[in-house]
């Protein structure tokens, strides 16, 4: 495979839940080392795309490849990053143990310790700066720290592909530039792909290469600068927007919370749009 | 007859036998109850072995294998109805009032003797047969078999299920054939403590070895020592003292290693502060 390649493949690409049409005739392609945001408001599709290139559900139409393949479950050529969540205090699991199961946690068997995997781990660890804190208990990290090695759990098989799902929610400004810098870090010194669900354009706004916006069935593809205009998000939102850019940053107003808000009156959480 | 000479029956090596393949099965899944929290489906499947076991005696007159039985149905039925996790526990609700409504049922069916309920309720392993036991080892053999199977995906899908799925783990299967684990190791627990007393070898075990360390291995290591250490000790105490029930020590036993790991990990704590408080500081 050539560098030229592209990681991810998607051809007339269609994913229905029963009458609710996410996304229709998406046609993309990734590049090696491309930085992909994946945007736009809930029930979108967003997280649902991310589980399409994981081999987790079968799209309705068209076709869809990541390395030249059709996804399957498990495969070491996608890395999986999730969003922070809560652990336990006392869960009997130390952050290096959360880092090894992304190596083989997956697998049938006990899983005896092996030196060359410890060695492994000890390296991808130390690659994210997070040795310092590996040995305590997961429940009693802090956000940033969590992801940090999350980082490394998920660069622990070496993908060709990063799939990112909202890393940095909840997590601090300072922390939210040291996680997506590792990401940046990581598609630039090894060509990985890396295709990034988020709320929010700005704290991953110097790194992104194009822009995926998904917004009730319809969509846009390109740079941030094509793609997040007024006359853009008007045009798949259905209502007028406006999209503002301060100090390097982007605001936009007036895109509907929620995709669905208008067809169907399903309560959900409101969340913001690429607004800060 | 003192202990030596109980020690040196075959019905009574053979208890001490069943008991221990008992404890390490049951140390061995604790970790993934308390993680998984499902204590109640312990329970839960616990009191139905009373119903398997009343079904057994009054059909065959053999509660051991009515009880195996009966679990492999209460799984089921708690797999089905309890897909989601948020429907699992009133789904183990639903089943456990209505199963032990039938278990009453047949108990007033059956004319056999008073102190075969009894045992079901607070166990006797020194009372089955040897056709009986050599069963218990059979299924014990086959829980630990299926453990060190899906050992790994079961720990991945319990602390982190999220990245489980994404890495290709099914948590469906996992958790149902978790479930038949889970129903089997307690039914066989239940001969020895009884249905009423089975936390006290799926359960504390594993909470007191969660005091004392947060690796997963560790824990798991410490978690089936302390149910052995707490099965055979009640066992052979029951042996000496002959008059009181090997259920009543099996509980003593553990609840007293809990209480030793509580105190003596939070009194190590305050002595040397571990990495534990300090990660919540630099955190």
């Amino acid at each position: 495979m050539t560098a030229t390649t592209p990681t991810i493949r998607l051809r007339s690409a269609a994913l229905h839940f029963g009458h609710r049409h996410l996304w229709d005739d998406l046609t993309l392609d990734v590049a090696p080392g491309e930085f992909l945001a994946v945007l736009g408001p809930n029930g979108s599709g967003k997280t649902s795309l991310l589980k399409v290139l994981l081999g987790l559900q079968d799209i309705s139409a068209g076709t869809v490849e990541v390395c030249g393949r059709t996804p399957r479950r498990g495969s070491s050529l996608v890395g999986y990053i999730p969003q922070q969540k809560s652990f336990d205090r006392d869960l009997p699991l130390r952050g290096r143990d959360l880092v090894r199961l992304g190596l083989d946690g997956h697998r049938w068997g006990i899983g005896l310790p092996r030196r060359g995997a410890s060695a492994r781990i000890t390296e991808v660890i130390e690659s994210v700066g997070a040795s310092p804190y590996a040995g305590s208990p997961i429940g009693v990290l802090s956000g940033g720290e969590q992801q940090r090695l999350r980082i490394a759990q998920a660069l622990l098989g070496d993908p060709r592909v990063l799939l990112c799902d909202e890393p940095l929610l909840s997590l601090d400004l300072q922390h939210q530039q040291a996680v997506s810098a590792l990401i940046d870090a990581r598609r630039r010194e090894a060509d990985t792909s890396v295709v990034f669900v988020s709320h929010e354009i700005n704290p991953i706004l110097p790194m992104v290469d194009r822009v995926v916006y998904l917004v009730g069935g319809r969509w846009a593809v390109g740079t941030p600068d094509e793609v997040i205009t007024g006359e853009r998000l008007s045009q798949l939102y259905g209502t007028e927007v406006d999209v503002l850019r301060v100090r390097g940053r982007i605001v936009i107003v007036g895109a509907p919370d929620d995709a669905h808000a208008e067809q169907g009156g399903h309560h959900h959480h409101p969340d913001r749009v690429g607004t800060t | 007859m003192g202990l030596g000479f109980y020690l040196g029956q075959p019905f009574a090596q053979h208890a001490l036998l069943a008991g221990t393949l008992v404890a390490i099965t049951s140390g061995l899944i604790g970790p993934f109850i308390v993680t998984r929290r499902m204590a109640f489906a312990v329970h839960g499947t616990a009191e139905l072995s009373f119903t398997g076991a009343a079904a057994g005696l009054l059909v065959a007159n053999d509660p051991v294998t009515g009880a195996l039985t009966g679990s492999l149905v209460v799984a089921t039925a708690i797999g089905v109805l309890g897909v989601h996790e948020r429907e699992r526990d009133s789904a183990i609700g639903v089943i456990l009032a209505f199963g032990l409504g039938v278990g009453v049922f047949l108990l007033s069916l059956y004319h056999g003797f008073a102190t075969e309920a009894t045992n079901i309720l607070f166990g006797q392993i020194f009372g089955v047969s040897t056709g009986q036991l050599f069963l218990l080892l059979a299924v014990a053999l086959g829980v630990l078999l299926a453990m060190t199977v899906l050992y790994r995906p079961l720990f991945f899908a319990s602390v982190d299920p999220e990245v489980a799925e994404a890495r290709g783990v099914r948590l469906r299967l996992v958790g149902l054939l978790f479930l038949f684990v889970l129903a089997l190791t307690v039914t066989e627990a239940a001969q020895i403590v009884g249905t009423l007393l089975v936390l006290s070898l799926a359960i504390t075990p594993a909470a007191a070895a969660q005091r004392l360390s947060s690796r997963p291995a560790v824990v798991t290591g410490l978690s089936v020592l302390f149910a052995v250490l707490a099965c055979d000790g009640g066992l052979v105490a029951s042996l000496e003292s002959n008059t009181v029930k090997a259920s009543v020590f099996v509980t003593a036993f553990s609840f007293g290693i809990y209480v030793v790991a509580r105190v003596g990990a939070g009194a190590a704590r305050r002595v040397w502060p571990d990495r534990r408080t300090e990660a919540v500081r630099v955190g």
